[in-house]
């Protein structure tokens, strides 16, 4: 499937397409929300333009005792890593680096997004932040180790942690149809590492916004935009874990790819609209006590069939 | 070239990110600084070729430096450098062990006779390390591993002020557990 001469992807070019994934994305919840709100959902879908114009040049709110170097740091972290994330996400054939070991490279710049937030969090001097700096560790720390067992499960399926090798190991069967556990988990933790949806509490409206509470201007253009950015790649992963990458008829592989990310990122869009925020207290139990005895089932019958085979 | 590069930067900017923990004035920047004292030192594995382990270094010490931040902010005297505070404990003690010990490891690498390379590094020298630390040690790795669970485990039981009697009664027949927070499963 992945070609090892085939040529890498451009770093642009994957920027390119992360922006327009994660725009979007944006313009897809302004519409959900524009439609749901009674006001024509048409026009909403520039409403992420308009607001990010409106950002640009609104001037940064200062806050007295703020952290200012680690609070500039969690909101330029949290873009820098969706794109080193994306590196590793292949669009058909060609990624910007199919590293060796892919999978845990993505694991690794995904969970960035941690420090991200609890700096964002901490260094605004404000009490909201902090509150959904913390809330955002303890959502990880409830979706984490589900969320690698998916990742090692998909892994495991293919005997390799190189993203094209678990391309390439779905040729006869996506791994969706053949571990739907561990792809139902995938997904709902991708929601929760991107904090969107059911797992907004982090940025909560109980919180007057949480970690994003305090930062205006170009730096909550910075954040939000980063926010898209982690949530379209987490969809796009999910297409060469689970969904056989750019497998498919007639089109060439890079826009089956991207036809598969747009329907992965639609649908966790339209969750997020859809879902209820879900209280941290009570997330933790769900992913200790079932996500994660799930996961690891889900593992062990992977693992079972992988030695039979 | 590129290589020697690359580890010059990473050994100096481990070396200074290393100090800034004990200079700055408080414990958000300081753990923020370790952090990035040992992502520096992860990418050394990476040039020696172990990938696997280089990544998975820089993955364990991002999500434990963020669990630890907040034990660190919880516990310390000075966690926001609201207060000046020392980072410092036995300035003068501190100072002669790090300096002797750095003298003793830097002579060491001018003074050992370092053996010469035999033969050339292997295709994957991670599963080949995995080979050589777990093949004939299984048995103690899994022991290792259960202890440590237990530790865990015991060490949390120890340690939580409510036991069974508190959630289930007296004589254990509570159906539901009194707890304080609900969870999320209903029971």
């Amino acid at each position: 499937m992945v070609e090892s001469d085939a040529s890498p992807l451009s770093l642009l070019t994957l920027l390119v397409l992360l922006g327009v994934l994660a725009y979007g994305a944006a313009a897809g919840a302004a519409v959900l929300h524009a439609r749901s709100a009674g006001t024509a959902p048409a026009s909403a879908v520039a409403a992420p333009a308009r607001e990010s114009a409106r950002l640009l040049v609104q001037r940064r709110r200062t806050v007295p005792g703020a952290d200012t170097p680690l609070w500039r740091l969690g909101g330029v972290l949290l873009p820098v890593a969706a794109v080193l994330a994306a590196m590793v996400v292949p669009l058909g054939p060609v990624a910007v680096s199919d590293l060796s070991v892919g999978v845990v490279w993505f694991n690794a710049m995904e969970v960035l997004a941690w420090c991200a937030v609890w700096l964002l969090g901490w260094g605004a001097n404000s009490v909201w932040g902090l509150v959904g700096g913390y809330r955002f560790l303890v959502q990880g720390l409830s979706y984490e180790l589900p969320h690698m067992f998916a990742l090692t499960t998909a892994a495991l399926g293919a005997g390799s942690l190189r993203v094209g090798d678990v391309v390439a190991a779905q040729e006869e069967v996506w791994f969706a149809v053949l571990m739907p556990a561990a792809f139902a988990i995938y997904l709902v933790s991708a929601l929760a590492m991107a904090f969107w949806g059911p797992f907004d509490a982090p940025v909560g409206r109980d919180l007057a916004g949480g970690a994003a509470a305090e930062p205006s201007g170009v730096d909550r253009l910075v954040l939000l935009a980063g926010r898209y950015m982690l949530l379209a790649v987490v969809a796009a992963m999910a297409v060469p874990l689970f969904l056989g990458g750019g497998a498919g008829p007639l089109l060439p592989g890079w826009s089956w790819s991207l036809v598969k990310t747009a329907v992965v990122l639609g649908a966790l869009v339209w969750i997020g609209h859809r879902v209820p925020t879900v209280r941290m207290d009570r997330f933790t139990e769900v992913g200790w006590m079932v996500l994660l005895p799930l996961s690891l089932l889900q593992a062990l019958v992977v693992s079972v069939l992988v030695l039979v085979r | 070239m590129a290589e020697t590069v690359v580890f010059v930067v990473c050994a100096v900017g481990a070396v200074a990110s290393g100090t800034a923990v004990f200079v700055v004035d408080s414990m958000a920047r300081a753990t923020f600084a370790l952090l990035a004292s040992f992502l520096f030192a992860a990418v050394p594995l990476l040039l020696l070729g172990l990938s696997y382990l280089g990544v998975l270094v820089i993955l364990m010490m991002v999500m434990e430096m963020m669990v630890m931040v907040v034990f660190m902010v919880m516990y310390m005297m000075n966690p926001a450098g609201l207060m000046p505070m020392s980072m410092v404990h036995n300035k003068a003690g501190s100072l002669a062990v790090a300096a002797v010990a750095f003298a003793v490891l830097a002579s060491g690498v001018f003074l050992v006779p370092w053996p010469a390379r035999q033969g050339s590094p292997p295709a994957d020298p991670t599963l080949l390390l995995a080979e050589a630390i777990m093949g004939p040690h299984m048995l103690v790795m899994m022991l290792v591993g259960m202890v440590l669970f237990a530790t865990m485990v015991a060490s949390v039981v120890l340690s939580a002020p409510r036991g069974r009697y508190d959630r289930y009664g007296d004589d254990l027949r509570r159906h539901r557990p009194d707890d304080p927070i609900g969870g999320g499963l209903g029971r």
